[in-house]
């Protein structure tokens, strides 16, 4: 019997107060998701469980039981409030998946402070606007990423301490850099907690937008609340099992699942800090015993590439289930995991917006392969019409999903973008800017992104903020970026440019350009291929239209071109 | 020394390596390592396809195949030879 129990006994008797009970959570009262994830666990007898079980591609492995979990995470804390931190502050995590990153968020959060993590991966350009735009006042990062700090720091007044975490002494510190040593300080015993309340905010999360630059997702303590029930219902996780989120924390999945659920849940996790590899992945698995796998389907498509046989080495006798996010979930994938793991991917979707699981495969409940799931209880969701935003009356129609407001883990603005953040909401309804269908049984359907933002192994890329990079080479007279099928990534980056004169298109030329965007975005957001165009397509009044290009490289029909230049 | 395991060490580092970052060897594990990402992985073959005058398809530019110097100088050859 799962944790879910039957659906319709849960939606009938649901209520958001189950989660705050469960969690001894008096409204009004102080909630600190910091505590909630070391403290409070520790009082609950489970001191001495594992808390993170760590391993490193070479396979260097540690382990930290909640209660080093808590005494470290007070270390963060003690050292931050020494360094002048203060509550609302924002302190970013820019790190690999080192445990330093998993302590040092529940740290930050324990004095008050917003957690800030940022993809590892980006490039300079990436991390300066969204240190920027956060007027971010500390950042803890690694001696392999410090360059990237380096090289922003002195546009960024704000950002007043680097800290370090791997300093080895071999080259000088460098201004406002300071060495911080967690297991070098040792594990502080006592520290008292910043009485932070349900609407205190508590991370911040930065998402691509279609016309703007990267917006800040604002979220507060109380998103604990829906967090912790989701994962306990959807994800199935009892105190026995040991859990592998396989997100980077630099992601909002990565965090709401793979730090806050599980650690306020009290289970054990594992984390693997290491690139992609069927063989890896799979030994990690039975190396740990894990019981259940959240992943997303650009892995699991790379694991169906990987072929069965290399599964027959292994014993994965231990999963019990597994769920997956970031993308829809093809049926081939749910099937061939029923075929090779004996059990499907049950699919989640949600969004950073939204900091919790809305609609899901629930466990115990028939998987429909390729479905969304149905909604958790306590959450209204529905396919509107993009004319009127309201609910279509009978399901089979494509719409956009809309969201009643009100979940406790809603984000409650952008980052200094209130009108962004209005823009969110139409007749009642919050907008995912996703497009789905209903079925007769109530289950949601993807069909696809109601904008051009490009979802590119379950992570957002905006065609704009890559536009702008691209403008900055110096052969690039204009371009248009739009999202390409790909087998395995679902969709991949394409560029489409004018040279400047005196430039010629050529094979090195794509790779040059690839490369720069890489460096200055990052790997997620360069261009798998550049087309050199004479022209683009525009508008009479100038502006290009993406839209013929993404219906080129879909397939599709270019709907009204009643308005193109030249036409 | 090896001119193809040179030419693609001093590509990986002066493209995906930070200053000061600690050298690589031929052994160094490049995507197991987090040094090259499965994303970035595409930039490293466009080079080696571009600078050889080869096609690596798809199916052999596995993350095994790209994890190491000496990985990737034997595909390289693999596709040279043929």
């Amino acid at each position: 019997m799962s944790n879910f129990g039957n659906y319709e006994e849960r939606i009938k008797n649901f209520s958001w107060s189950l989660s705050e009970q469960e969690l001894g959570y008096q409204p009004g009262q102080p909630i600190n998701i910091g505590y909630y994830c070391s403290d409070r666990v520790c009082q609950q007898g489970k001191a001495d469980r594992l808390a993170l079980i760590w391993e490193g591609f070479s396979g260097e492995k540690k382990i930290y039981t909640y209660d080093d979990l808590r005494r470290y995470s007070n270390t963060f804390a003690r050292f931050l409030a020494d360094s002048g931190i203060k509550a609302g502050d924002r302190v970013c995590l820019f790190m690999d998946r080192v445990p330093e990153l998993y302590i040092g968020f529940v740290g930050i959060l324990k004095t008050g402070a917003i957690a800030q993590p940022l993809f590892s991966a980006f490039g300079e350009d990436s991390l300066f606007v969204r240190l920027e735009n956060a007027q971010t006042s500390a950042i803890f990062t690694q001696r392999k990423h410090v360059a990237k700090v380096r090289k922003i720091r002195d546009r960024l007044p704000s950002l007043q301490h680097i800290f370090i975490v791997d300093y080895d002494g071999k080259s000088p510190l460098q201004e406002r850099e300071e060495a911080f040593s967690m297991e070098g300080l040792g594990g502080v015993e006592h520290y008292d907690i910043y009485p932070t309340y349900a609407e205190s905010p508590s991370v911040l999360h930065y998402t691509s937008g279609t016309t703007g630059m990267p917006k800040g997702v604002q979220h507060v303590h109380y998103s604990l609340i829906s967090q912790y029930i989701t994962a306990k219902w959807v994800l199935d996780l009892t105190d026995d099992d040991i859990y592998w989120c396989t997100a980077d924390p630099g992601w909002v999945t990565g965090t709401s699942y793979g730090i806050i659920a599980p650690f306020a849940l009290g289970v054990t996790q594992c984390v693997l800090d290491s690139g992609f590899s069927a063989e890896a992945w799979y030994r990690f698995i039975e190396k740990n015993k894990v019981t259940v796998w959240y992943s997303a389907p650009t892995a699991i498509r790379s694991l169906m590439k990987a072929g069965d046989e290399i599964i027959k080495k292994f014993d994965l006798s231990s999963l019990r289930h597994l769920a997956s996010v970031g993308e829809p979930l093809n049926p081939e994938a749910v099937n061939w995991s029923i075929r090779v793991f004996g059990k499907p991917f049950h699919d989640t979707y949600w969004q950073t917006e939204t900091g919790c699981i809305l609609i899901s495969n629930f466990p115990g409940m028939p998987v429909k392969p390729g479905s969304m799931g149905r909604p958790f209880p306590g959450i209204t969701a529905t396919v509107l019409s993009p004319n009127t935003y309201e609910p279509y009356p009978q399901p089979g129609k494509i719409g956009l999903i809309g969201i009643k407001p009100g979940w406790p883990s809603m984000m409650r603005g952008y980052w200094k973008n209130e009108e962004a953040y209005k823009n969110k909401f139409k007749n009642g309804w919050y907008l995912t800017g996703d497009r789905a269908r209903l079925d007769s049984d109530g289950y949601f359907w993807f069909v696809g992104r109601d904008d051009d933002i490009i979802n590119t192994a379950g992570h957002l890329v905006s065609p704009f903020e890559v536009e702008s990079a691209l403008l900055e080479h110096q052969a690039v007279a204009e371009s248009a970026v739009v999202s390409k099928p790909d087998p395995i990534n679902m969709e991949v980056v394409k560029a489409f440019v004018t040279l400047k004169p005196g430039y010629v298109a050529s094979k090195d030329m794509e790779l040059d350009i690839m490369n720069f965007i890489r460096k200055k975005l990052s790997p997620l957001a360069m261009p798998q291929e550049i087309e050199f165009v004479s022209t683009l397509p525009k508008t009479r009044s100038g502006k290009i239209m993406r839209r013929i290009l993404h219906a080129k490289e879909w397939g599709e029909e270019a709907g009204d071109t009643s308005t193109l230049e030249n036409d | 020394m090896d001119e193809l395991k040179e030419v693609i060490k001093n590509y990986v580092a002066s493209e995906y390596l930070e200053p000061d970052s600690d050298p690589i060897d031929y052994d160094t594990p490049l995507i197991s390592g987090g040094i090259v990402d499965s994303f970035s992985m595409v930039s490293l073959k466009r080079f080696l396809e571009n600078k050889y005058h080869i096609q690596i398809p798809d199916d052999k530019a596995t993350p095994e195949a790209f994890d190491s110097v000496n990985k990737i100088a034997e595909l390289v050859r693999e596709f040279t030879k043929a």
